[in-house]
Protein backbone atom coordinates (compact mmCIF):
# COMPACT_ATOMS: atom_id res chain seq x y z
CA UNK A 1 0.00 0.00 0.00
CA UNK A 2 2.80 2.22 1.30
CA UNK A 3 4.29 1.99 -2.70
CA UNK A 4 0.74 2.61 -3.81
CA UNK A 5 0.93 6.09 -1.96
CA UNK A 6 4.47 6.59 -3.75
CA UNK A 7 3.56 6.29 -6.98
CA UNK A 8 -0.13 8.59 -6.54
CA UNK A 9 1.85 11.00 -4.68
CA UNK A 10 4.83 10.85 -7.53
CA UNK A 11 1.98 11.16 -10.32
CA UNK A 12 -0.39 14.34 -8.42
CA UNK A 13 2.67 16.62 -7.36
CA UNK A 14 3.10 17.00 -11.43
CA UNK A 15 -0.81 17.84 -11.90
CA UNK A 16 -1.27 21.75 -12.46
CA UNK A 17 -4.81 22.23 -11.33
CA UNK A 18 -3.23 21.32 -8.21
CA UNK A 19 -0.78 24.31 -7.94
CA UNK A 20 -3.42 26.71 -9.46
CA UNK A 21 -5.62 26.20 -6.69
CA UNK A 22 -2.62 26.08 -4.02
CA UNK A 23 -2.43 29.85 -5.84
CA UNK A 24 -5.64 30.25 -5.92
CA UNK A 25 -6.22 29.60 -2.15
CA UNK A 26 -3.13 31.45 -1.12
CA UNK A 27 -4.30 34.92 -2.96
CA UNK A 28 -7.22 34.83 -1.14
CA UNK A 29 -5.98 33.97 2.18
CA UNK A 30 -3.40 36.53 1.92
CA UNK A 31 -5.47 38.80 -0.19
CA UNK A 32 -8.38 38.95 2.57
CA UNK A 33 -6.14 38.87 5.82
CA UNK A 34 -3.79 42.04 3.98
CA UNK A 35 -7.09 44.02 2.56
CA UNK A 36 -9.36 43.99 6.40
CA UNK A 37 -7.51 45.52 9.16
CA UNK A 38 -9.87 43.53 11.79
CA UNK A 39 -8.39 40.10 11.70
CA UNK A 40 -11.79 38.05 12.66
CA UNK A 41 -13.37 40.00 9.86
CA UNK A 42 -10.94 38.31 7.47
CA UNK A 43 -11.59 35.21 9.18
CA UNK A 44 -14.89 35.14 8.80
CA UNK A 45 -14.71 36.32 5.06
CA UNK A 46 -12.26 33.21 4.95
CA UNK A 47 -14.84 31.03 5.82
CA UNK A 48 -16.82 31.19 3.22
CA UNK A 49 -13.75 29.95 1.27
CA UNK A 50 -13.31 27.07 3.80
CA UNK A 51 -17.17 26.31 3.63
CA UNK A 52 -17.59 26.64 -0.14
CA UNK A 53 -14.46 26.06 -2.53
CA UNK A 54 -12.59 23.52 -0.15
CA UNK A 55 -15.18 21.18 -0.59
CA UNK A 56 -16.15 21.82 -4.08
CA UNK A 57 -12.23 21.56 -5.13
CA UNK A 58 -11.79 18.39 -2.90
CA UNK A 59 -14.39 16.65 -4.17
CA UNK A 60 -14.23 18.01 -8.41
CA UNK A 61 -10.84 17.09 -8.43
CA UNK A 62 -10.82 13.93 -6.29
CA UNK A 63 -12.99 12.81 -9.14
CA UNK A 64 -11.73 13.51 -12.29
CA UNK A 65 -8.22 12.18 -10.72
CA UNK A 66 -10.05 9.00 -10.30
CA UNK A 67 -11.40 8.55 -12.94
CA UNK A 68 -7.92 9.50 -14.97
CA UNK A 69 -5.91 6.80 -12.74
CA UNK A 70 -8.47 4.12 -14.32
CA UNK A 71 -6.07 2.35 -16.19
CA UNK A 72 -3.39 2.73 -13.61
CA UNK A 73 -5.89 0.93 -11.40
CA UNK A 74 -6.71 -1.96 -13.66
CA UNK A 75 -3.45 -2.46 -14.36
CA UNK A 76 -2.93 -3.00 -10.43
CA UNK A 77 -6.18 -5.34 -10.08
CA UNK A 78 -3.91 -7.56 -12.34
CA UNK A 79 -1.52 -7.74 -10.01
CA UNK A 80 -1.30 -9.47 -6.53
CA UNK A 81 -2.47 -6.62 -5.03
CA UNK A 82 -5.70 -6.51 -2.45
CA UNK A 83 -8.54 -4.57 -4.18
CA UNK A 84 -8.97 -2.79 -0.45
CA UNK A 85 -5.13 -1.55 -0.37
CA UNK A 86 -5.06 -1.04 -3.71
CA UNK A 87 -8.17 1.89 -3.16
CA UNK A 88 -7.03 2.76 0.30
CA UNK A 89 -3.44 3.49 -1.65
CA UNK A 90 -4.80 5.85 -4.09
CA UNK A 91 -7.41 7.29 -1.17
CA UNK A 92 -4.27 7.92 1.02
CA UNK A 93 -2.33 9.49 -1.84
CA UNK A 94 -4.88 11.70 -2.87
CA UNK A 95 -6.19 12.79 0.62
CA UNK A 96 -2.31 13.44 1.76
CA UNK A 97 -1.84 15.81 -1.28
CA UNK A 98 -5.52 18.02 -0.74
CA UNK A 99 -4.32 18.21 2.63
CA UNK A 100 -1.20 19.37 1.81
CA UNK A 101 -1.92 21.71 -0.98
CA UNK A 102 -4.71 22.88 2.51
CA UNK A 103 -2.50 24.18 4.48
CA UNK A 104 0.10 25.57 2.08
CA UNK A 105 -2.53 27.97 0.50
CA UNK A 106 -4.69 28.45 3.66
CA UNK A 107 -2.87 26.90 6.91
CA UNK A 108 0.04 29.12 6.43
CA UNK A 109 -1.61 32.16 6.25
CA UNK A 110 -3.81 31.76 8.68
CA UNK A 111 -0.77 30.85 11.31
CA UNK A 112 1.01 33.34 10.04
CA UNK A 113 -1.91 36.27 10.69
CA UNK A 114 -4.27 34.49 13.38
CA UNK A 115 -2.31 31.61 15.36
CA UNK A 116 -5.06 31.61 17.64
CA UNK A 117 -7.34 28.76 19.28
CA UNK A 118 -9.65 30.39 16.21
CA UNK A 119 -7.23 29.14 13.88
CA UNK A 120 -6.28 26.15 14.96
CA UNK A 121 -10.04 25.23 15.30
CA UNK A 122 -10.29 26.87 11.87
CA UNK A 123 -8.05 24.70 10.14
CA UNK A 124 -9.25 21.89 11.83
CA UNK A 125 -12.94 22.02 10.47
CA UNK A 126 -11.03 22.76 6.88
CA UNK A 127 -8.69 19.62 7.27
CA UNK A 128 -11.63 17.82 8.15
CA UNK A 129 -13.88 19.10 5.17
CA UNK A 130 -11.21 18.30 2.82
CA UNK A 131 -10.70 14.79 3.83
CA UNK A 132 -14.97 14.32 3.76
CA UNK A 133 -14.95 15.50 0.61
CA UNK A 134 -12.44 13.19 -0.45
CA UNK A 135 -14.33 10.33 1.26
CA UNK A 136 -17.60 11.23 -0.58
CA UNK A 137 -15.63 11.46 -4.24
CA UNK A 138 -14.58 8.33 -4.02
CA UNK A 139 -18.07 7.00 -3.03
CA UNK A 140 -19.78 8.38 -6.34
CA UNK A 141 -16.37 7.53 -8.39
CA UNK A 142 -17.14 3.71 -7.64
CA UNK A 143 -20.74 3.84 -8.11
CA UNK A 144 -20.07 4.13 -11.67
CA UNK A 145 -17.97 3.39 -14.71
CA UNK A 146 -18.74 6.75 -16.56
CA UNK A 147 -16.48 9.47 -15.54
CA UNK A 148 -19.12 12.29 -16.61
CA UNK A 149 -21.87 10.74 -14.33
CA UNK A 150 -19.47 10.01 -11.64
CA UNK A 151 -18.91 14.12 -11.97
CA UNK A 152 -22.35 14.42 -12.08
CA UNK A 153 -23.18 12.48 -8.86
CA UNK A 154 -20.20 14.57 -7.13
CA UNK A 155 -21.45 17.67 -7.73
CA UNK A 156 -24.80 16.88 -6.33
CA UNK A 157 -23.46 16.01 -3.40
CA UNK A 158 -21.46 19.49 -3.38
CA UNK A 159 -24.90 21.12 -4.21
CA UNK A 160 -26.65 19.30 -1.24
CA UNK A 161 -24.18 19.89 1.29
CA UNK A 162 -23.52 23.77 0.60
CA UNK A 163 -27.15 24.93 -0.39
CA UNK A 164 -30.24 22.06 -0.89
CA UNK A 165 -29.25 20.69 3.26
CA UNK A 166 -29.80 24.58 4.04
CA UNK A 167 -32.87 25.08 2.21
CA UNK A 168 -34.66 22.34 3.82
CA UNK A 169 -33.74 23.08 7.01
CA UNK A 170 -34.87 26.52 6.96
CA UNK A 171 -37.79 25.23 5.52
CA UNK A 172 -38.50 22.64 8.44
CA UNK A 173 -37.74 25.32 10.93
CA UNK A 174 -40.28 28.08 9.23
CA UNK A 175 -43.13 24.92 9.22
CA UNK A 176 -42.79 24.11 12.75
CA UNK A 177 -41.55 27.19 14.05
CA UNK A 178 -44.46 26.99 17.02
CA UNK A 179 -42.63 23.90 18.42
CA UNK A 180 -38.88 24.44 20.32
CA UNK A 181 -36.37 22.77 17.40
CA UNK A 182 -33.06 24.22 18.93
CA UNK A 183 -32.44 20.26 20.04
CA UNK A 184 -33.73 18.72 16.88
CA UNK A 185 -31.51 21.28 14.91
CA UNK A 186 -28.48 20.08 16.76
CA UNK A 187 -29.25 16.85 15.40
CA UNK A 188 -30.43 17.78 11.95
CA UNK A 189 -26.77 20.30 11.37
CA UNK A 190 -24.98 16.67 12.06
CA UNK A 191 -26.55 15.23 9.36
CA UNK A 192 -24.44 17.79 6.94
CA UNK A 193 -20.54 18.39 8.16
CA UNK A 194 -20.57 21.67 6.28
CA UNK A 195 -22.52 22.73 9.03
CA UNK A 196 -20.64 21.22 11.70
CA UNK A 197 -17.72 22.84 10.60
CA UNK A 198 -19.62 26.07 10.16
CA UNK A 199 -20.66 25.46 13.83
CA UNK A 200 -17.56 24.84 15.13
CA UNK A 201 -15.60 28.10 13.88
CA UNK A 202 -18.24 30.29 14.07
CA UNK A 203 -18.97 29.32 18.19
CA UNK A 204 -14.96 29.93 18.36
CA UNK A 205 -14.95 33.02 17.55
CA UNK A 206 -17.72 34.52 19.83
CA UNK A 207 -20.04 36.05 16.93
CA UNK A 208 -23.04 33.55 18.06
CA UNK A 209 -24.64 35.45 19.59
CA UNK A 210 -25.84 36.96 16.32
CA UNK A 211 -27.48 34.00 16.07
CA UNK A 212 -30.68 34.13 18.89
CA UNK A 213 -31.67 31.63 20.98
CA UNK A 214 -30.79 28.89 19.09
CA UNK A 215 -26.94 30.12 19.24
CA UNK A 216 -27.31 29.92 22.53
CA UNK A 217 -28.36 26.50 22.56
CA UNK A 218 -25.93 25.99 20.13
CA UNK A 219 -23.31 27.45 22.58
CA UNK A 220 -24.30 25.47 25.34
CA UNK A 221 -23.68 22.61 23.36
CA UNK A 222 -21.06 22.79 20.89
CA UNK A 223 -19.12 25.12 23.72
CA UNK A 224 -19.11 22.01 25.72
CA UNK A 225 -15.86 19.64 25.79
CA UNK A 226 -18.36 17.07 25.16
CA UNK A 227 -20.06 18.94 22.49
CA UNK A 228 -17.12 19.43 20.34
CA UNK A 229 -16.25 16.06 20.99
CA UNK A 230 -19.11 14.72 19.34
CA UNK A 231 -18.62 17.05 16.60
CA UNK A 232 -15.80 15.69 15.83
CA UNK A 233 -16.62 12.19 15.84
CA UNK A 234 -19.53 12.64 13.76
CA UNK A 235 -17.09 14.56 11.41
CA UNK A 236 -15.28 11.90 11.44
CA UNK A 237 -17.83 9.43 10.85
CA UNK A 238 -18.02 11.61 7.83
CA UNK A 239 -14.85 10.36 6.66
CA UNK A 240 -15.06 6.66 7.47
CA UNK A 241 -18.43 5.93 6.17
CA UNK A 242 -18.61 6.94 2.53
CA UNK A 243 -14.55 5.21 2.58
CA UNK A 244 -15.83 1.84 4.14
CA UNK A 245 -19.01 1.95 1.32
CA UNK A 246 -16.90 2.74 -0.98
CA UNK A 247 -14.34 -0.10 0.04
CA UNK A 248 -17.06 -2.50 -0.23
CA UNK A 249 -18.34 -1.74 -3.58
CA UNK A 250 -15.30 -1.89 -5.36
CA UNK A 251 -14.34 -4.80 -3.87
CA UNK A 252 -16.99 -6.19 -5.83
CA UNK A 253 -16.83 -4.20 -8.85
CA UNK A 254 -16.04 -5.20 -12.27
CA UNK A 255 -13.36 -3.90 -14.10
CA UNK B 1 -2.77 -26.54 -12.92
CA UNK B 2 -6.15 -24.55 -13.26
CA UNK B 3 -9.63 -26.28 -12.51
CA UNK B 4 -12.28 -24.50 -13.55
CA UNK B 5 -16.29 -25.67 -12.96
CA UNK B 6 -20.01 -24.37 -13.56
CA UNK B 7 -18.62 -20.74 -13.47
CA UNK B 8 -21.14 -18.33 -14.02
CA UNK B 9 -21.60 -15.05 -15.10
CA UNK B 10 -24.52 -12.09 -15.64
CA UNK B 11 -23.90 -9.02 -16.64
CA UNK B 12 -27.29 -7.28 -16.22
CA UNK B 13 -29.52 -9.34 -18.81
CA UNK B 14 -26.96 -10.49 -20.70
CA UNK B 15 -25.33 -13.72 -20.08
CA UNK B 16 -21.52 -13.90 -20.51
CA UNK B 17 -21.02 -17.05 -19.47
CA UNK B 18 -23.38 -20.05 -18.94
CA UNK B 19 -21.78 -22.79 -17.37
CA UNK B 20 -17.86 -23.11 -18.21
CA UNK B 21 -15.64 -26.48 -17.02
CA UNK B 22 -12.68 -26.13 -18.02
CA UNK B 23 -8.91 -27.68 -16.91
CA UNK B 24 -5.73 -26.73 -17.99
CA UNK B 25 -2.70 -28.46 -17.34
CA UNK B 26 1.49 -27.58 -17.32
CA UNK B 27 3.42 -27.44 -20.37
CA UNK B 28 0.65 -26.63 -22.92
CA UNK B 29 -0.69 -23.99 -24.80
CA UNK B 30 -4.23 -23.38 -24.56
CA UNK B 31 -5.99 -21.69 -27.11
CA UNK B 32 -9.86 -20.26 -26.16
CA UNK B 33 -11.45 -19.49 -29.42
CA UNK B 34 -14.58 -18.98 -30.39
CA UNK B 35 -16.65 -15.56 -32.02
CA UNK B 36 -16.80 -11.91 -30.74
CA UNK B 37 -18.20 -11.69 -27.40
CA UNK B 38 -18.77 -15.38 -26.62
CA UNK B 39 -17.26 -14.75 -23.14
CA UNK B 40 -13.66 -15.36 -23.39
CA UNK B 41 -12.36 -12.22 -22.07
CA UNK B 42 -14.65 -12.85 -19.28
CA UNK B 43 -13.76 -16.05 -18.59
CA UNK B 44 -10.08 -14.85 -18.54
CA UNK B 45 -10.64 -11.53 -16.44
CA UNK B 46 -12.72 -14.48 -14.11
CA UNK B 47 -9.29 -16.40 -13.52
CA UNK B 48 -7.07 -12.39 -12.65
CA UNK B 49 -10.29 -11.68 -10.33
CA UNK B 50 -10.56 -8.43 -12.27
CA UNK B 51 -14.30 -10.12 -12.52
CA UNK B 52 -16.14 -11.68 -9.55
CA UNK B 53 -18.19 -14.47 -11.21
CA UNK B 54 -21.61 -14.73 -10.08
CA UNK B 55 -21.25 -19.12 -9.37
CA UNK B 56 -18.63 -21.61 -9.88
CA UNK B 57 -15.51 -21.92 -8.67
CA UNK B 58 -12.12 -21.41 -9.67
CA UNK B 59 -9.79 -23.72 -8.31
CA UNK B 60 -5.99 -22.93 -8.77
CA UNK B 61 -3.20 -25.60 -7.78
CA UNK B 62 -6.13 -26.81 -6.00
CA UNK B 63 -7.21 -23.75 -4.28
CA UNK B 64 -10.13 -21.64 -4.52
CA UNK B 65 -9.16 -18.05 -6.17
CA UNK B 66 -12.10 -16.50 -4.42
CA UNK B 67 -11.27 -13.56 -2.22
CA UNK B 68 -7.32 -14.77 -2.37
CA UNK B 69 -4.39 -12.62 -4.41
CA UNK B 70 -1.14 -14.73 -3.86
CA UNK B 71 -2.10 -16.34 -7.12
CA UNK B 72 -1.76 -13.75 -8.79
CA UNK B 73 1.95 -13.55 -8.19
CA UNK B 74 2.03 -16.86 -10.31
CA UNK B 75 -0.07 -15.59 -13.37
CA UNK B 76 1.73 -12.69 -16.21
CA UNK B 77 -1.50 -11.28 -18.49
CA UNK B 78 -1.57 -9.03 -21.69
CA UNK B 79 -4.90 -7.81 -21.87
CA UNK B 80 -6.63 -7.18 -25.43
CA UNK B 81 -5.81 -3.16 -25.14
CA UNK B 82 -3.44 -2.28 -22.53
CA UNK B 83 -4.53 0.74 -21.08
CA UNK B 84 -1.40 2.55 -19.24
CA UNK B 85 -1.39 6.19 -16.74
CA UNK B 86 -0.72 8.41 -20.13
CA UNK B 87 1.86 10.40 -18.25
CA UNK B 88 4.09 7.65 -17.11
CA UNK B 89 7.01 7.13 -18.88
CA UNK B 90 7.99 3.76 -20.14
CA UNK B 91 10.93 3.39 -18.84
CA UNK B 92 8.83 4.61 -15.13
CA UNK B 93 6.29 2.30 -15.82
CA UNK B 94 8.68 -1.07 -16.32
CA UNK B 95 10.62 0.51 -12.87
CA UNK B 96 7.00 0.68 -11.22
CA UNK B 97 5.69 -2.54 -12.37
CA UNK B 98 9.12 -4.23 -11.23
CA UNK B 99 9.19 -2.21 -7.92
CA UNK B 100 5.71 -3.49 -7.02
CA UNK B 101 6.65 -6.50 -7.93
CA UNK B 102 9.31 -7.30 -6.18
CA UNK B 103 8.66 -10.05 -4.55
CA UNK B 104 7.23 -12.27 -7.05
CA UNK B 105 10.96 -13.50 -9.14
CA UNK B 106 13.23 -15.86 -7.01
CA UNK B 107 16.54 -14.94 -9.55
CA UNK B 108 15.89 -12.32 -11.95
CA UNK B 109 13.17 -10.09 -14.12
CA UNK B 110 12.96 -11.47 -17.39
CA UNK B 111 13.22 -8.90 -19.68
CA UNK B 112 14.00 -10.78 -22.64
CA UNK B 113 10.93 -9.59 -24.79
CA UNK B 114 11.84 -5.55 -23.87
CA UNK B 115 15.41 -6.23 -25.21
CA UNK B 116 13.77 -8.53 -28.00
CA UNK B 117 11.47 -5.77 -29.02
CA UNK B 118 13.87 -2.58 -28.57
CA UNK B 119 11.53 -0.72 -26.11
CA UNK B 120 14.64 0.48 -24.36
CA UNK B 121 15.10 3.31 -26.85
CA UNK B 122 11.51 4.47 -26.14
CA UNK B 123 11.58 4.34 -22.34
CA UNK B 124 11.82 8.16 -22.26
CA UNK B 125 8.17 8.32 -23.93
CA UNK B 126 4.88 9.01 -22.26
CA UNK B 127 2.82 6.55 -22.35
CA UNK B 128 0.29 8.76 -24.15
CA UNK B 129 2.51 9.29 -27.21
CA UNK B 130 2.96 5.62 -28.41
CA UNK B 131 1.22 3.44 -31.00
CA UNK B 132 -1.43 0.78 -30.40
CA UNK B 133 1.79 -1.58 -31.54
CA UNK B 134 4.29 -0.17 -29.29
CA UNK B 135 1.76 -0.80 -26.72
CA UNK B 136 0.72 -4.31 -27.23
CA UNK B 137 4.59 -4.77 -26.92
CA UNK B 138 4.67 -3.03 -23.50
CA UNK B 139 1.71 -5.18 -22.60
CA UNK B 140 3.54 -8.79 -23.48
CA UNK B 141 6.46 -7.69 -22.43
CA UNK B 142 4.96 -6.95 -18.76
CA UNK B 143 3.00 -10.75 -18.63
CA UNK B 144 6.80 -12.12 -19.30
CA UNK B 145 8.43 -9.89 -17.02
CA UNK B 146 7.99 -11.82 -13.42
CA UNK B 147 8.71 -14.96 -15.41
CA UNK B 148 5.38 -16.57 -14.02
CA UNK B 149 3.78 -20.26 -14.30
CA UNK B 150 0.91 -19.17 -16.26
CA UNK B 151 0.85 -16.89 -19.01
CA UNK B 152 -2.82 -15.75 -20.39
CA UNK B 153 -2.25 -13.70 -23.86
CA UNK B 154 -5.48 -12.04 -24.81
CA UNK B 155 -5.22 -11.65 -28.68
CA UNK B 156 -2.09 -11.38 -28.59
CA UNK B 157 -0.42 -10.87 -32.30
CA UNK B 158 -3.35 -8.04 -33.14
CA UNK B 159 -1.52 -4.72 -34.01
CA UNK B 160 2.06 -6.19 -33.75
CA UNK B 161 4.14 -6.47 -36.67
CA UNK B 162 5.43 -9.14 -38.13
CA UNK B 163 8.59 -9.09 -36.68
CA UNK B 164 7.34 -8.40 -33.28
CA UNK B 165 4.26 -11.17 -33.46
CA UNK B 166 7.32 -13.73 -34.52
CA UNK B 167 9.64 -12.93 -31.46
CA UNK B 168 6.33 -13.76 -29.70
CA UNK B 169 5.59 -16.95 -31.11
CA UNK B 170 9.00 -17.86 -30.32
CA UNK B 171 8.90 -16.81 -26.82
CA UNK B 172 5.72 -18.84 -26.28
CA UNK B 173 7.42 -21.52 -27.65
CA UNK B 174 10.09 -21.77 -25.25
CA UNK B 175 8.12 -21.26 -22.29
CA UNK B 176 6.17 -24.11 -23.02
CA UNK B 177 9.43 -26.07 -22.92
CA UNK B 178 9.99 -24.41 -20.25
CA UNK B 179 6.87 -26.35 -18.41
CA UNK B 180 4.72 -23.04 -18.36
CA UNK B 181 1.13 -23.11 -18.71
CA UNK B 182 0.05 -20.64 -21.74
CA UNK B 183 -3.71 -19.53 -22.62
CA UNK B 184 -3.96 -17.62 -25.41
CA UNK B 185 -7.22 -16.28 -27.46
CA UNK B 186 -7.04 -15.49 -30.85
CA UNK B 187 -8.95 -14.82 -34.45
CA UNK B 188 -6.59 -16.23 -36.19
CA UNK B 189 -6.92 -20.00 -37.32
CA UNK B 190 -2.72 -20.10 -39.02
CA UNK B 191 -1.41 -18.52 -35.67
CA UNK B 192 -3.56 -21.22 -33.35
CA UNK B 193 -2.60 -23.80 -35.26
CA UNK B 194 0.80 -23.04 -35.19
CA UNK B 195 1.23 -22.21 -31.66
CA UNK B 196 -1.12 -24.16 -29.60
CA UNK B 197 -2.01 -28.02 -28.68
CA UNK B 198 -5.65 -27.88 -27.32
CA UNK B 199 -8.32 -25.13 -28.57
CA UNK B 200 -11.29 -24.64 -26.22
CA UNK B 201 -14.19 -23.61 -28.40
CA UNK B 202 -16.68 -21.13 -26.47
CA UNK B 203 -20.32 -20.75 -28.08
CA UNK B 204 -22.12 -17.98 -25.88
CA UNK B 205 -20.98 -18.56 -22.80
CA UNK B 206 -20.17 -22.20 -22.77
CA UNK B 207 -16.85 -24.87 -23.90
CA UNK B 208 -18.67 -26.48 -26.59
CA UNK B 209 -15.62 -28.73 -27.04
CA UNK B 210 -12.32 -28.70 -25.94
CA UNK B 211 -10.11 -31.21 -27.45
CA UNK B 212 -6.00 -31.26 -29.60
CA UNK B 213 -5.56 -29.86 -32.55
CA UNK B 214 -4.55 -33.40 -33.89
CA UNK B 215 -7.39 -34.90 -32.54
CA UNK B 216 -9.91 -32.45 -34.42
CA UNK B 217 -7.94 -32.53 -37.33
CA UNK B 218 -8.13 -36.19 -37.46
CA UNK B 219 -11.60 -36.73 -36.48
CA UNK B 220 -12.51 -34.35 -39.46
CA UNK B 221 -10.28 -35.88 -42.15
CA UNK B 222 -9.14 -32.19 -42.65
CA UNK B 223 -5.57 -31.46 -43.17
CA UNK B 224 -6.21 -26.95 -42.12
CA UNK B 225 -7.35 -26.24 -38.61
CA UNK B 226 -9.83 -23.55 -39.67
CA UNK B 227 -11.37 -25.98 -42.50
CA UNK B 228 -11.33 -28.71 -39.47
CA UNK B 229 -13.31 -26.22 -36.88
CA UNK B 230 -15.73 -25.24 -40.05
CA UNK B 231 -16.85 -28.95 -40.80
CA UNK B 232 -16.96 -29.72 -36.84
CA UNK B 233 -19.64 -26.57 -36.31
CA UNK B 234 -21.26 -27.15 -39.29
CA UNK B 235 -22.04 -30.78 -37.92
CA UNK B 236 -23.30 -29.58 -35.07
CA UNK B 237 -25.53 -27.29 -36.74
Amino acid sequence: MTKIIKYILHDIFRNRILLAYVVLLSLSSFGLFMMNEDVSKSLSSLLNVLLIVVPLVSILFTTVYFFNSYEFIELLVAQPLRRSSILLGVYCGVGLSMLVVFWLGVGLPVILFEGTEVGWYFLLSGSLLTIIFVSLAFLASVLTRDKTRGIGISLLTWFYFTLIFDGILLMVMFAFSDYPLEKTTILLSCLNPVDLARILVLLKMDISALMGYTGAVFEQFFGSAIGIGIALTVMIAWIAIPLLLALQIFKNKNL
Amino acid sequence: MIHISELQKRYGKIEALRSINLDFDVSKVVALVGPNASGKTTLIKCLLGMVIADAGTILFDGKDIAGDVSYKKRIGYMPQIGRYPDNMRMGYLFRMMKDLGSNRVFDKFDEELIEAFGLPTMFNKPMRALSGGTRQKVSAALAFLFDPEVIILDEPTAGLDPLASELLKQKIAREKAAGKLILVTSHIMSEVEEMADQIAYIVEGEAIFYKTITEIKSETGENRLGQALFHLLHNRI
